[in-house]
């Protein structure tokens, strides 16, 4: 094919220039803005046109699961903050979850409301980031600056309720770490409020715009078939027609009390993935301000005191048992028994899930981490094929992946 | 719930008794026991099964139980969204053995089964790009068998002096440390200091 081969007449046929030219191999990433983290990228490119993609990950691969087969419970559960960085709290959540199956553990009423309320934070945290780089991904610079200023505050949230912006460590097994004064909820809540505006002045810069929509419509079409057959979650099979949400449809937590509605889409394309994630931030909202009116009309404890969870502090100054059960829990830890379960949640991104196998000790014997972006970055050979060099960043963007939890 | 489970699993047994070794219902979830090489007809059933249409391909993974005959545990996951249920599947396997690949059916199980390979060291039959996915190019063992050490065996780090990345052996200034927390009370099988010579005290007595 190449020209050296002569055939058995002994003679070549004349080639005109459109013949010799040969498909174009580049490299995408490792460093490119517009990988969403250290994605390399190997593309067959005919012209413009994609004809191959051939992700390579593991570029940030820190074997997060080997490194829990050593470490105990408890010890583990930061390492779930360091997957998806983009909304921590719901990777913990999963993990936390996972934990109080296997040791039936009951979370009290107050904490089960703290972490909806979190987790929620957590998804606008989340599409707020995707939805503005996104945008800036296909040339729109201000959306992520906006933003970005709305993130700041949610993670002075966290701050407040964790002592941590990113890594908040805050749920735990049994609950949460600590209960929230009051005037976060207030704070929250009023937040909430504002927060509405902030998404009709992005709303306004993006949704109608000419640039955005040319860049975004009927680019990366999923089809439900397809979405299927590549184990697509959360958005990504949303924006495809159907309503599949873990929130609705195996209720976790109290999510089953709280009145939200399920963002579909109707193409399955870059665009219409765009308007769910901005119709989920508005759900989100409605299920902060119930949450933040049940919070207060809601007290208790937050922790399910146990074997699994610290004594209360004042206890611990006149009980000696409640000072050994202090002692123990965070040198030993919790034993665990013997079993296996995978326990999932609607992560901003989509199932987020964790497969516990527990052989009765204080460490975990195995812990896989299920998560979204792995699937979603699989399809993408399937997904770009066909589209233009430009339009990959715009996949990826609108795949909304992040590389702490594709490389775990 | 769990009674929806339990018609599913006696459901499977009677449709396929060739394949299923055993099911049971655990903290609410199904899980199926079968043999390796049944696995990609199994799925298939599955698959196409009107009571059952899991069509989504959750999580591929493995467990190592070292001790075992059998060395490893092939653990699936599926999803269906039409009856709104999970199935697990689970084969044991020895090291030498092979599993049959299951990306005619679901191909999304391609990065599962390379990660298997690439953790594990699974081969998969049938599998058209049976590389290392999460790994360092190059790299040499495979991670989540419990006998490789945390460590690992190499380390890497620019050479100032030949201007390019070198592959070094690890050198820990300490051995890595296994803290053991167990208590004696429960659990641990210890022999504490002392309570060795009770024994041979009753032997005596």
């Amino acid at each position: 094919m190449d020209g050296s081969t002569i055939n058995a007449r002994g003679f070549e046929d004349a080639r005109t220039g459109e013949q010799k030219i040969r498909n174009f191999n580049i490299n995408f990433g490792p460093q490119h803005p517009a990988a969403h983290g250290v994605l390399r990228l190997v593309l067959e490119l005919d012209g413009e046109i994609v004809e191959r993609c051939d992700p390579h990950i593991g570029l940030l691969h820190r074997g997060t699961e080997k490194l829990m087969e050593s470490r105990t419970y408890l010890q583990n559960l930061p390492y779930l903050d360091r997957l998806d960085y983009v909304a921590p709290m719901n990777q913990e959540h999963a993990w936390c979850l996972a934990i109080e199956k296997l040791t039936g553990t009951e979370v009290p009423r107050r904490a089960q409301l703290i972490r909806v309320l979190y987790c929620e934070i957590g998804r606008i945290l989340s599409h707020l980031l995707n939805v503005t780089t996104q945008a800036m991904d296909v040339g729109a610079l201000t959306p992520p600056l906006w933003g970005f200023e709305e993130r700041e505050k949610l993670m002075i949230f966290y701050e407040r309720a964790s002592g941590g912006r990113l890594h908040a460590a805050y749920f735990r097994p049994g609950g949460v770490h600590q209960d929230l004064p009051p005037e976060l909820i207030d704070d929250i809540e009023t937040w909430s409020r504002e927060f509405p505006s902030v998404l009709d002045d992005i709303d306004g810069l993006l949704t109608e715009n000419r640039i955005f929509k040319q860049r975004n419509v009927d680019i990366g079409v999923v089809s439900q078939d397809e979405a299927q057959e590549w184990g697509f979650s959360g958005v990504m099979v949303r924006g495809s027609g159907m309503a599949w949400d873990l929130r609705r449809a195996q209720p976790y937590e109290c999510y089953d009390e709280f009145d939200f509605q399920i963002a579909v889409g109707k193409n399955g394309d870059c665009y219409d993935r765009y308007l769910v994630r901005m119709a989920e931030m508005r759900e989100s909202i409605k299920i902060i301000q119930q949450a933040c009116e049940k919070l207060r009309n809601e007290p208790g404890d937050v922790l399910a005191r146990g074997k699994i969870t610290p004594p209360k502090r004042g206890d611990m100054k006149t009980s000696m048992e409640a000072l050994i059960h202090h002692f123990k829990l965070y040198t030993e830890g919790f034993h665990v028994p013997a079993g296996e379960t995978y326990a999932a949640v609607e992560a901003p991104k989509g199932e987020f899930g964790v497969y516990l196998v527990a052989d009765g000790s204080n460490k975990p014997y195995r812990a896989k981490l299920r998560a979204p972006g792995y699937l979603h970055l699989q399809a993408m050979d399937h997904v770009t094929k066909g589209h233009q060099l430009a339009d990959v960043a715009a996949i990826i963007g609108t795949m909304d992946i992040v590389f702490g939890e594709v490389d775990r | 719930m769990s009674e929806a489970l339990n018609d599913l699993g006696a459901h499977l047994e009677s449709k396929r008794p060739d394949c299923v070794i055993g099911w049971e219902v655990a903290f609410g979830e199904l899980t199926v026991t079968v043999s390796p090489e049944a696995i990609p007809g199994f799925v298939e059933l599955l698959k196409t099964d009107p009571t059952c249409r899991f069509t989504t391909l959750v999580d591929i993974t493995a467990v190592d139980y070292p001790g075992r005959e059998k060395r490893f545990d092939v653990v699936y996951h599926f999803l269906s969204m039409w009856q709104n249920q999970r199935i697990r599947i689970r084969a044991e396997l020895r090291e030498d053995e092979m599993v049959p690949s299951i990306i005619e059916l679901h191909p999304s199980a391609n990065w599962f089964e390379r990660e298997m390979f690439d953790m594990f060291g699974i081969l998969f039959s049938g599998h058209p790009d049976l590389r290392r996915i999460l790994t360092d190019y190059g790299f040499r063992g495979h991670p989540l068998r419990k006998d490789f050490p945390t460590t690992g065996y190499t380390e890497v780090r620019f050479d100032e002096v030949q201007k390019r990345v070198v592959y070094e052996p690890v050198k820990l200034v300490q051995e890595y440390r296994q803290f053991d927390f167990m208590s004696p009370w429960e659990g641990a099988q210890y022999v504490l200091p002392g309570d060795d010579k009770a024994g041979d005290a009753g032997a005596k007595g």
